[in-house]
């Protein structure tokens, strides 16, 4: 493997970790709900995307379209139906943190069984795109550009949703000073569940895009959900340029172990930069985040 | 001490002897395995909530320490004599613990969480990882001298210990500290606690019960691989089980372990495909109809707030 080899495979493995990072990041930095149950709501577009694709020949790019809207709508119903509440009753204090952890640990349990009951535990993968496409003497398959084109477009574009338009102002308001947020006239339950399902959005989509080009399994969502903390934290809870740049990295460390160490060994990878974040930065990389 | 205290711990050793006691004259090997995973989860439950329970830190972890203990009795059960086993296990269990309970306890409550999340799924594949590329095969046979009796006796043993500890702790100056930080961690902090000192101790405490337990069980399965010592259905109804109880309270956790060690067995015997949804299901019922446990659920039956 050269240098680029690693550069494109870390890049598309990083972007995909950002996106995903970037939903968890709205839906813990506003609604300061730690969704455990988040890569469950990964795999199961996933597997949507599998069963379009391999049975209706729908392109995975339709599902995508797709996925946007339904996944807003799913995590949106989640914040209303299971987690409202449980901040009526403990009033957004600190029990809340607890219990919505627990929650969302039993809807992990739940969702995760419906998987298995119905596709079983083996891996799933499909053929689309993957001729090989040169760059510059490295050869990548065009799935993998397309998921590296589409994390940072979408990334991107939220970004600039959420600094440049007024719902976005809203949005970071509550992330900021949910206390506050009402005295200037924000609704503050409504946004929680704005940016609850703007999460869900863009894990839909994520789970699109890791069905195009990783097989995955009924049974591997907690490891996206890890992943995705992981990165949240590294960047700075709330930081959304944070969590890109956090995943990039997550992305670079883990190809460059996978491909010349042992890829067996990614997930001690993660947890040692993991642990080395805590130890020195607890704040995250740019120390922006109060908690 | 006082008169009823007396009066209180005689009769707890009274009934400890009577469990002891039980396996002699049952016939079934049935019931008798229904004990051993009604006193693993006693075990499990009440060792979460030695830390959990005062302190309010949801630890999901118990399964990486229970498998480390688990594989050390895999590992080692041929070429160490069984108290040795058990001691080695102790010794790993509480290395581990203090790695992570120095590294996330001494920030907030979140961090321990997510660490906890991941631990278990992190010490499979190592484990994993050693087993592939150090000694080649996966999977390993457990033979030893050791009966279900056996482990009944140990596991009552271990029972009575961290029940013992855990109510001695409460009269303790560590227990009143530990009470604090789970009020509130500030005031903890202003009254002159090292609540990351009393933290990570009881974290440890904790833990190295818990990897006791899983070497204990190790026998029982003749048969360990990763994915059977580190299955997360064993935190996850660790923590159901507290919580059904009642993780402040003394007997909380024993409490729920006993009505959900038969719910679960049925559960599993009667849908083993739908077990983890009907799991998942009955955890989130308990969380939001019996957020503060059985033992809650009494006091306030009882005319007490």
């Amino acid at each position: 493997m050269n240098f680029l080899d690693v550069l494109l495979a870390g890049a598309t493995l990083g972007g995909l970790y950002g996106l995903v990072a970037m939903g968890l990041t709205l839906q813990y930095g506003v609604a300061r709900i730690m969704n455990l149950s988040y890569g469950e709501f990964l795999i199961a577009p996933a597997f949507l995307a599998h069963v379009l694709f391999t049975q209706w020949g729908m392109s995975p790019l339709w599902v995508l379209v797709l996925a946007l809207p339904l996944g807003f709508a799913v995590q949106w119903l989640v914040y209303r139906w299971l987690l409202t509440p449980l901040v009526r009753r403990t009033g957004a204090g600190p029990q809340l943190e607890v219990d919505s952890i627990l929650a969302t640990f039993g809807l992990l349990f739940v969702v995760q069984g419906l998987m298995l009951v119905q596709f079983g535990g083996n891996y799933f993968s499909y053929d689309y795109l993957s001729v090989p496409v040169d760059i510059l003497g490295s050869t990548v398959a065009a799935n993998r550009l397309l998921v590296l084109v589409f994390a940072l477009a979408i990334g991107g574009g939220l970004y600039l949703l959420l600094t440049r338009t007024r719902a976005g102002t809203v949005v970071r308001a509550v992330s900021v000073a949910p206390r506050f947020a009402p005295l200037v006239g924000i609704d503050v339950r409504h946004t929680a569940a704005l940016a609850f399902g703007l999460g869900g959005a863009l894990v839909a989509t994520s789970g699109v895009l890791v069905s195009m080009f990783l097989p995955f399994t009924a049974s591997m969502g907690t490891m996206f959900a890890m992943k995705a903390l992981i990165v949240v934290i590294m960047g700075g809870v709330g930081n959304l340029m944070g969590c890109l740049v956090a995943g990039m990295l997550l992305g670079f460390a883990e190809t460059l172990v996978a491909s010349f160490v042992d890829p067996g060994l990614t997930l001690a990878v993660n947890f040692g930069l993991f642990l080395l974040v805590l130890l020195f930065r607890p704040t995250g990389l740019f120390g922006k985040a109060a908690r | 001490m006082k008169r009823t205290e007396i009066l209180v711990w005689s009769a707890a050793a009274l009934g400890v002897a009577l469990l002891a006691w039980l396996p002699q004259w049952l016939q079934s090997d049935y019931v008798l395995s229904l004990l051993i995973s009604t006193l693993m989860y006693g075990v499990l439950a009440t060792a979460w909530a030695l830390f959990s329970g005062p302190t309010r830190y949801v630890s999901l972890a118990t399964v990486a320490f229970f498998g480390v203990g688990a594989y050390t009795t895999a590992v080692l059960s041929e070429v160490l004599p069984w108290a040795g086993v058990l001691a080695v296990a102790l010794v790993l269990g509480v290395l581990m613990a203090l790695v992570v309970g120095l590294a996330t306890l001494r920030l907030s409550g979140v961090y321990f969480v997510i660490f906890s999340f991941g631990l278990a799924e992190l010490t499979k594949q190592l484990v994993t990882w050693y087993e592939v590329n150090v000694t080649k095969e996966i999977g390993r046979y457990v033979f030893v001298d050791i009966t279900q009796q056996h482990i009944y006796w140990q596991l009552l043993a271990l029972l009575a210990l961290v029940l013992g500890l855990r109510a001695a702790i409460g009269r303790t100056r560590l227990g009143l500290a530990l009470r604090v930080i789970g009020e509130d961690e500030t005031v903890a902090v202003h009254v002159g606690i090292n609540t990351t000192v009393v933290k990570v101790l009881l974290f440890t405490l904790s833990s190295a019960f818990i990897t006791l337990a899983g070497a204990i069980m190790a026998p029982r399965w003749t048969y360990i691989d990763p994915s059977i010592a580190f299955a997360p259905v064993i935190s996850f109804q660790t923590l159901i089980m507290a919580l059904l109880g009642g993780a402040g309270a003394l007997f909380g956790p024993l409490l729920g372990a006993v009505p959900l060690v038969l719910l679960f067995e049925y559960l599993s015997a009667s849908f083993p495909n739908h077990f983890s949804i009907l799991l998942g299901l009955v955890f989130m019922v308990i969380v939001y109809l019996v957020p503060n446990g059985l033992v809650g659920l009494l006091r306030r039956k009882g005319g007490r707030p």
